[in-house]
């Protein structure tokens, strides 16, 4: 049949619908897919991950950022090569893999409006937390503001953030996934009169004469704001490794991106690469949606990401490599498996250690970069700017929306509103939410209680997050600490509502129970992997913060948390005196995780592609540093590292990184020159003959 | 602070200053080729788009070119490295009579000076680019020997030969002031140190008027500046550089080619001219240049812009460059480049070595003399 398998069917979280689909070929074969989605995720969705091959090195070329940046899954569309991940599919499209080099065909261009002009008093660029933030409080004051989001809705990354949110519940929603944050705020500002929304547009570049130059579905625009607020986010880091172009290794922005907004199965075995809280929650993402997470390394001794997501994924079996990094990708086509070994402290492997797991994903979570660069561009050429958001700092997106308020009043009360007051408070608040995680405390378990019900909170390091204190309805949950970084206790007088267990977005509160028996309590569990996994009765094995077994416990009941509906709160019964410590269970047989027999040999670090939209690899770049070259300029006319697509955003920090490892230091080294456009644009975008009726 | 003493000093290591340097490494004198930017070529050699044609319209253009261009063909073979030369050719095209009828005047004068240049009708021109709009299309002219080469891999192909042959570059260096006595520069002070010479040229491209100051003379150099643009690569589906000299509100003549490695870079002439070095880029040039490129070549409107910048075209006051001895006896000026130091560079850099270390041959001294800075500057050239 055509239809196409590789689709999420049933999701913990997120509620799937069906879509209308439609017929389209890729190279001669019918196959279907949802109107509407991209075409890269129709063909993910139908097995399909090979979408060409590299005119240089004749690599495969896959999905990489799955956000218009990239190039990479560049394909003919229609007889035209187009972006893959941002063409909406349409009944009867004609894909073709682009194999080498493109054939420009006779295709007429784009047909679109003349370029206008357009003036306003605020420019947002980006619609995510920070920018819809702004947005509210520019709208409030009924300030003309335009925001510019390259996505067919607004959001942000909010919209593939299927978890709680972390942060204070006042100030930035915290409880709350960031799916429907993204819902709330986009109705809010949607809803705003002086605000106007300009869905799938591109920013395109920032120009010297004080305008912003945007790709609108319907033709160019040039806007000249009087203020101009860049709220853009971030993008991944990247790592060059032997193999890292091949399709199956992405960022966790793609994969959230396949997984949480389309909903494809784009993996079977995962492999994830950063124990930062991106690559944390990947793991989670990826365990939601049904795929096995084999392992995850971290090359420093500690996850950097928050206590609770690292407890989370170590309760749900997932083995966490401390001081680990990846070799390599191995693979003609695509990954089929990867090698792993440990890192002394300087971050040199260990010869000996490696280990190789078949996979068919890598994800590369290593951390995220701020895109700035119209914010830079900006300042030197004298518009009024302002930035927020991960594209200022990198930080939660809670941290994001506050500091998104603040500038949105900051320009408020620059546009003359005199009104608005900036309370000094916020400025702190502001900087906490921006916290990473702090202390760990040593895990002090309940007092050895064998009456009544309450609360244990898992919950030991000092992270932004203080929703169990807010939802308790008799104020029982307090700290000692600070109110939001500080660590919450519990004081005796819990009437077992399990509130606070619904809303902890760490899921590191359970409800313990004893009421009705001294013996064998029962255990309150927050669960998010589906009801499909539970059965009643079943007999679970029952393990404690960090994954460790406890012993074993009987699914009584679960109900649906009010408020938090696909939160679902398990009841378990278990022995009285591990009662305290359980925090998990186990509804599945362990993840497959054992390393292959042998470790796979590894090519040299050098082969690793650096620049992958010219292909240039490591050791190219560093025989020219070592020969003299100390301008990223002179490199890029040499070799053309960071001539591509991308316009250097992606490699620009690897080939920093090997001057470092050369031993010369970034006083020394030539940035490279950064030009528009930022996204690649037909020209016929900027030819637009048809008048304009606006 | 740096020092040293050098036979010739050249200031600028760009698309002139870069080859000079070269050359008179080639003619055995010392060589130090000083440069504000962090490598050859980072001025506005990066930013050139990269024809190299010897249709010009004054023979010394002309002749410059010609030597130019066999430096260019020629020079993997002699010299093994990939400048990214393709031998496409240009096409200049005519939608109406009064263009037609300047290249039915040019064509026979540019063969005079030894160009293969040829009249062609419309038929040639739509087999040379597939697809271009025909309507009221008259012909143009068709010179099968011009085509193109990377700016930045020439430059660097020129600079990594001065090395070789014992030229000494400093770079992030600025060059402050010149130190006369009697009738010479003796020595050249930069921000970094001071340079002993038996003589300096100034090459300074976009700056020479300032360089020029520091040995007391005005030079008649008026920078500009242009916009330019690269897309992404597709195969190669037209093989000339294609001219379009009409005037359009906003703009003068516009040109775009298919490079090596199959991108199309274009650039635009505004009109009025933008005075001034300013690079930074402006919201005006694609919306100016594009409808021009898809109207006349529709299939472009498919091809995605990559990416944009502004570079300076140091003009003269009659298009051609100024090459000349002017003011101390061993000061010299390559200047005045117009926008087509890098296509005229090489050659250029030959006849100022050449000149420099007094070996002039007889048809360097019919382009100097044409070339010199007291020349009558008559009106702009037709083609430039």
């Amino acid at each position: 049949m055509f239809f196409d398998d590789y689709r999420i069917s049933r999701h913990p979280i997120l509620n799937v619908h069906d879509s209308v689909r439609v017929f389209f070929t890729f190279n001669g074969r019918k196959l279907t897919g949802f109107r509407g989605e991209a075409v890269s995720s129709a063909l993910f969705s139908n097995g399909i991950r090979i979408f060409g091959h590299h005119h240089a090195d004749g690599g495969a070329q896959g999905i990489f950022c799955a956000n218009g940046q990239c190039s990479q899954c560049t394909m003919v569309i229609d007889g035209v090569p187009r972006k893959s991940c941002i063409v909406p599919l349409e009944e009867g499209m004609v894909v073709e893999s682009l194999e080498g080099l493109p054939e420009l065909g006779n295709a007429p261009g784009p047909s679109v409006k003349k370029p206008l002009r357009h003036e306003t008093q605020v420019l947002v660029l980006g619609g995510g937390p920070s920018g819809m933030a702004a947005a509210v409080e520019l709208g409030k004051r009924g300030i003309r503001t335009i925001v510019v989001d390259d996505k067919n809705r607004l959001g942000g990354k909010l919209v593939l953030q299927t978890h709680k949110f972390f942060g204070s519940v006042e100030d930035c929603h915290a409880g709350t996934r960031g799916v429907h944050i993204a819902e709330m705020l986009q109705e809010r500002v949607t809803s705003m009169e002086s605000v106007e929304v300009w869905l799938d547009s591109v920013v395109l570049g920032v120009f010297s004469d004080g305008t912003v130059g945007v790709r609108r579905p319907d033709g160019y625009r040039i806007i000249r704001p009087v203020h101009l607020l860049v709220t853009t986010g971030a993008r991944e880091k990247s790592l060059p490794f032997p193999g890292c172009t091949l399709p199956g290794v992405f960022g966790a922005g793609a994969f959230q991106t396949l997984v949480n907004r389309d909903l494809v199965k784009c993996s079977g075995r995962v492999f994830i690469l950063g124990g930062g809280n991106v690559g944390l929650i990947g793991a989670y993402h990826a365990i939601q949606a049904g795929m096995t997470v084999v392992g995850l390394a971290e090359g420093m001794s500690e996850c950097g990401g928050y206590k609770v997501h690292v407890d989370k994924i170590k309760r749900l079996g997932v083995n966490i490599y401390t001081s680990h990094t990846v070799l390599a990708a191995h693979g003609s086509e695509k990954l089929e498996s990867v090698t792993v070994a440990r890192v002394d402290r300087e971050f040199r492997p260990v010869p000996g250690t490696e280990k190789s797991w078949n996979v068919d994903t890598l994800l590369v979570a290593v951390g995220l970069d701020p895109v700035n660069e119209f914010y830079e561009k900006a300042k030197e050429f004298g518009i009024s700017s302002w930035i927020a958001g991960d594209s200022e700092e990198i930080a939660e997106a809670s941290a994001a929306m506050f500091n998104g308020k603040i500038r949105g009043l900051r320009i408020a009360r620059e546009l003359g509103c005199d009104d608005v007051e900036i309370p000094d408070d916020l400025r702190e608040k502001a900087e906490i939410l921006k916290s990473p995680g702090g202390r760990v405390f040593p895990y002090e378990p309940p007092v050895d209680s064998r009456e009544g019900v309450f609360p244990v909170l898992h919950c030991v390091q000092e992270i932004p997050c203080n929703p169990c204190m807010t939802v308790c309805p008799d104020e029982l949950i307090k700290t000692t600490g600070h109110p939001i970084m500080g660590i919450p206790e519990y004081s005796e007088g819990c009437i077992g509502c399990e509130r606070c267990v619904a809303v902890c977005p760490g899921l590191a509160v359970t409800l313990v129970d004893f009421r009705k028996s001294g013996n064998t309590p029962v255990v309150t569990l927050p669960f998010e992997l589906g009801e499909w996994m539970l059965r009643e009765g079943a007999e679970v094995t029952v393990t404690d913060r960090e994954g460790g077994v406890l012993g074993r416990g009987v699914v009584k009941s679960w109900r649906r948390a009010p408020g938090f509906e696909k939160t679902l709160l398990v009841k378990l019964e278990v022995e009285g005196d591990i009662a305290a410590g359980v925090a998990g269970f186990r509804v599945r047989d362990p993840f497959d995780s054992e390393p292959l027999g042998n470790p796979l040999p590894v090519p040299l670090p050098d082969e690793a592609v650096v620049c992958r939209c010219e292909r240039v690899t490591a050791g190219e770049i560093r025989k020219r540093v070592r020969s003299g070259i100390r301008d990223m300029n002179h490199l890029k006319a040499i070799i053309r590292v960071g001539f591509g697509a991308c316009g250097g955003k992606t490699c620009s920090g690897l080939v920093e990184r090997i001057f470092r490892e050369e031993g010369i230091g970034p006083d020394e080294v030539t940035p490279l020159t950064g030009r528009p456009l930022f996204a690649e644009t037909r020209l016929g975008w900027f030819a637009g003959k048809e008048g304009d009726d606006e | 602070m740096s020092s040293g003493n050098y036979d010739v000093i050249v200031i600028g290591a760009g698309s002139v200053g870069t080859p000079l340097a070269m050359s008179l490494a080639e003619n055995g004198v010392s060589v130090l080729c000083v440069d504000s930017g962090a490598s050859a070529g980072q001025g506005n050699n990066k930013c050139a788009i990269g024809g190299v044609r010897a249709t010009h319209g004054e023979p010394a253009k002309v002749g410059l070119a010609l030597r130019s261009l066999e430096i260019f063909r020629h020079w993997r073979e002699e010299h093994g490295d990939d400048i990214g030369w393709y031998r496409g050719g240009y096409v200049y095209v005519a939608y109406d009579r009064d263009t037609m009828e300047l290249f039915r005047r040019n064509v026979p004068r540019q063969q005079a000076s030894g160009l293969d240049i040829r009249l062609v009708g419309p038929g040639k021109i739509r087999e040379l680019v597939p697809g271009i709009n025909d309507e009221e299309l008259l012909g143009g002219t068709w010179s099968p020997g011009d085509g193109s080469a990377n700016p930045m891999k020439s430059c660097y192909a020129f600079w990594n030969r001065a090395v070789r042959l014992g030229a000494v570059f400093r770079f992030n260096e600025s060059v402050t002031g010149l130190e006369i006595k009697g009738d010479g520069v003796v020595s050249v002070k930069t921000t970094l140190g001071s340079y002993g010479c038996g003589a300096v040229v100034n090459c300074a491209g976009s700056s020479a008027v300032k360089v020029g100051r520091m040995a007391g003379e005005e030079l008649q150099v008026y920078p500009e500046s242009h916009e330019a643009g690269i897309t992404e690569p597709v195969q190669r589906f037209f093989e000339p550089m294609v001219v379009d000299i009409r005037n359009a509100p906003g703009s003068a003549n516009y040109y775009f080619y298919q490079h090596e490695t199959g991108q199309v870079v274009f650039c635009i002439t505004p009109d009025p001219p933008i005075p001034g070095t300013d690079t930074r880029e402006t919201s005006d040039f694609l919306p100016l240049v594009a409808p021009r490129m898809v109207d006349l070549y529709p299939r472009l409107g498919n091809l995605k812009v990559r990416r944009v910048w502004r570079g300076i075209y140091p003009m003269s006051p009659d298009g051609a460059p100024i090459l000349d001895r002017v003011g101390p006896e061993n000061h010299y000026v390559a200047v005045g480049m117009c926008g087509q130091g890098f296509m005229l560079g090489p050659g250029i850099g030959e006849v100022m070595a050449r000149f420099v270390v007094g070996d002039s041959t007889d048809s360097d001294r019919t382009i100097l003399r044409e070339l010199r800075s007291d020349r009558e500057f008559g009106s702009m050239e037709t083609l430039k």
